[in-house]
């Protein structure tokens, strides 16, 4: 079982009235909610915490990419990613990643994630995603209907520059370069390892399978919904016909540690809420734009996470709720043990992305959390898949030899 | 109106309204919203003249809309279905909202072409210091905001009286919507404005300008940067009206375009 350490670095001094003073979290949010100075703090507090993780003995650190929006603040999240290059040697460094749609050309980003792994030695996981429409089509401009196509293709050029040896002209539709000639070079042969972090396209299921690419179902809308859409994916799996290895799924869990129940609704509550009252609140009209969503993913049915029931839902939910749906794993370290495992088998997970820090959550409660699960939840958790313990195709290979910087310190 | 099926030489098929006989031919193309059920404006016209009514692709029951990626493969199409449709003579061509952008194209493309044109409310051009609002990130309540200068009359038109409650009802109306909307959203997404301006000065066909007084979606400060472009163009201002005029004043958008059109 493999356990990312995950921040999504949300801003946390959004008023008690965001949601009645404010019509979104996203895209048109109001910068003066934002101030630089408390910034600086912020950030490093943020970025201690990942190292942090990295020290307790979690497999990877994980930084995203969103854009215009106080729900996570890494508008490149190679720019931390660098920082935790330098800072760690241990875990591998999760870049769940970048929009690869919204680099111009896309060659950036095999240059920055090939330089990532030459620095970190070897420890990039290298994440894909299509974006939000919030992010690539009203904060980035893509046309929705073509995104998709424009991601496909930016794909496979990243893929090529990785794998050609030699110079080569590109002739996309999206993107034409006369010589694509990728300097520096990923250490990791072919390339990374590939997750793709999905919001319920059907599409990407095939795209994953096809590609031994890990699908990371990254929501925040409860087990039930989650159990709906993996048992989806999973039986595309079988039917490829490729083997069901649990390490081509992961999924992205809020998790909250105490010493006893009581203690994680007391220590936590409050900074949960805030996440779903306030960093979740989206304006409907960003969150599915005619086109972005196919029409074999809309008439599937698939929830997209910041549907309307969804919006609703959130704004109603008590901590009870949000514990009892499994929006959140809450509790004494026996409980969350007890909960995680059954999501794990249940879901078949070979990788989760965790989040600890949540919302306005201050630094002493991440890590109080943070510390009891290392320490235990995930050692017994550790081995769930004996059958697949020798499966390292979702994962990353670093260099025995790696320069580990921060030792020299 | 009568029905009728073509299929163009790039081999997209589409439905084509028609009405009338015998009179020159007027081609009528719709804007994003699509071809809304009833067409007032062209159940008039068609007294007087051939009227055709072209659906762009992504707006009806055939596919084809993924051939078309941007503002040059429209404006082709648009000249593919006037091909296929095998007119008697050289047609005028009407468009309203985005088919206005979309006909002010072709009229561009192929000046000699076009007999006269009749621009509705038409999309096309940007000014910075009038943004149009964002109809991509609108809700439907908000929709008929922005289109009618009466919104509670209006909606009916854009839902065609659905039951919401009715989930295969509104998936359907999912499904359609995003294609019509992912369709439009090729010339119209972030901005509307495909550099139309920067070739507004081929046009040479006789030009009429028709616009609703309260269009909140494409104001009327924007009636005055056609005219800047295109000096020739005259303007007619429909009182009671928004950016929906043909529907919400048919008997004077007509009477306009039927008198721009008859002279000689």
């Amino acid at each position: 079982m493999k356990f990312t350490w995950f921040n999504l670095m949300p801003w946390p001094h959004l008023p008690e009235d965001f949601r009645e003073k404010h019509r979104s979290v996203w895209v048109d949010i109001d910068s003066r909610l934002y101030d630089p100075v408390e910034g600086n703090r912020v950030y490093h507090e943020y970025m201690d915490q990942l190292e942090f993780a990295d020290a307790l003995g979690f497999d990877a650190m994980g930084v995203n990419e969103h854009h215009q929006n106080a729900y996570g603040l890494m508008p490149s999240p190679n720019i931390i990613a660098a920082t935790l290059a330098r800072r760690t040697s241990r875990s591998a460094i999760a870049v769940i990643g970048n929009s690869i749609a919204l680099y111009n050309p896309p060659i950036r980003v095999a240059e920055e994630f090939a330089m990532l792994d030459v620095i970190s030695g070897g420890r990039l996981l290298a994440g894909f995603p299509v974006g939000t429409p919030m992010d690539t089509n009203f904060c980035y401009g893509q046309i929705p209907a073509l995104t998709r196509e424009k991601y496909y293709e930016a794909h496979e050029l990243i893929m090529r520059a990785w794998h050609e040896p030699d110079p080569f002209a590109f002739d996309g539709k999206y993107t034409q370069l006369r010589y694509v000639n990728c300097w520096p070079r990923p250490i990791q042969k072919p390339n990374p390892p590939v997750f793709i972090p999905g919001g319920g396209s059907i599409e990407t299921w095939d795209f994953c399978i096809e590609n031994d690419y890990n699908y990371s179902y990254l929501s925040y809308g409860g087990y039930k919904a989650a159990k709906a859409l993996l048992d989806g994916y999973w039986e595309q799996v079988a039917a490829s016909g490729k083997d069901e290895s649990p390490y081509r799924a992961g999924f992205a869990q809020v998790v909250c540690v105490a010493d006893s129940d009581a203690e994680a609704e007391r220590l936590y509550a409050e900074h949960a809420l805030y996440f779903y009252n306030r960093c979740l609140h989206v304006h409907l009209g960003f969150s599915d734009p005619p086109g972005y969503r196919t029409v074999k993913t809309i008439q599937a049915g698939k929830l997209n996470q910041f549907r309307a029931e969804n919006q609703r839902l959130f704004t109603q939910l008590t901590w009870k709720e949000l514990v009892d749906g499994g929006y959140v794993i809450a509790g004494s370290p026996a409980t969350v043990r007890e909960r995680m495992e059954h999501m794990i088998k249940s879901l078949r997970l070979g990788t989760l992305f965790l989040l600890f820090q949540i919302g306005n959550m201050p630094d002493d409660k991440v890590r109080n959390s943070t510390r009891l699960f290392a320490e235990q939840v995930m050692p017994q958790l550790r081995d769930i898949w004996p059958e697949w313990k020798n499966d390292d195709r979702f994962w990353c290979k670093p260099l025995e030899t790696r320069v580990r910087p921060e030792e020299k310190r | 109106m009568r029905e009728r099926r073509i299929e163009t030489k790039r081999g997209i098929k589409c439905r084509v309204l028609e009405a009338g006989e015998g009179g020159s031919p007027v081609v009528f193309f719709h804007g994003a919203g699509g071809l809304l059920g009833e067409e007032p404006v062209l159940e008039k016209l068609a007294r007087r003249f051939h009227v055709y009514a072209p659906e762009w692709p992504g707006y009806g029951a055939d596919t084809g809309e993924e051939k078309l990626d941007d503002m040059q493969d429209f404006a082709l199409h648009g000249w593919d279905v006037i091909e296929a449709l095998e007119l008697a003579a050289r047609p005028s061509l009407i468009g309203h909202s985005m088919g206005g952008m979309i006909a002010a194209e072709m009229a561009c493309i192929a000046n000699a072409a076009v007999d006269k044109l009749v621009l509705i409310a038409s999309a096309g051009l940007w000014l910075d210091k009038h943004p149009v609002p964002d109809i991509f990130a609108m809700l439907p309540f908000e929709l008929a905001q922005a289109l009618f200068a009466d919104p509670k009359a209006g909606e009916k038109f854009l839902t065609g009286g659905i039951d919401f409650s009715n989930m295969d009802a509104l998936q359907q109306f999912m499904v359609a919507n995003s294609r019509r909307l992912g369709t439009a959203g090729k010339i119209l997404f972030p901005i509307p404005n495909r550099r139309l301006s920067k070739r507004l000065y081929r046009l040479n066909a006789p030009t009429l300008l028709v616009w609703g007084r309260e269009d909140k979606l494409i104001p009327l400060v924007y009636a005055e940067r056609w005219q800047q472009l295109v000096p020739s163009a005259r303007l007619a201002v429909i009182d009671a009206a928004g950016h929906m005029v043909p529907y919400e004043q048919p008997e004077k958008t007509a009477a306009e375009i039927e008198r721009f059109l008859a002279q000689a």
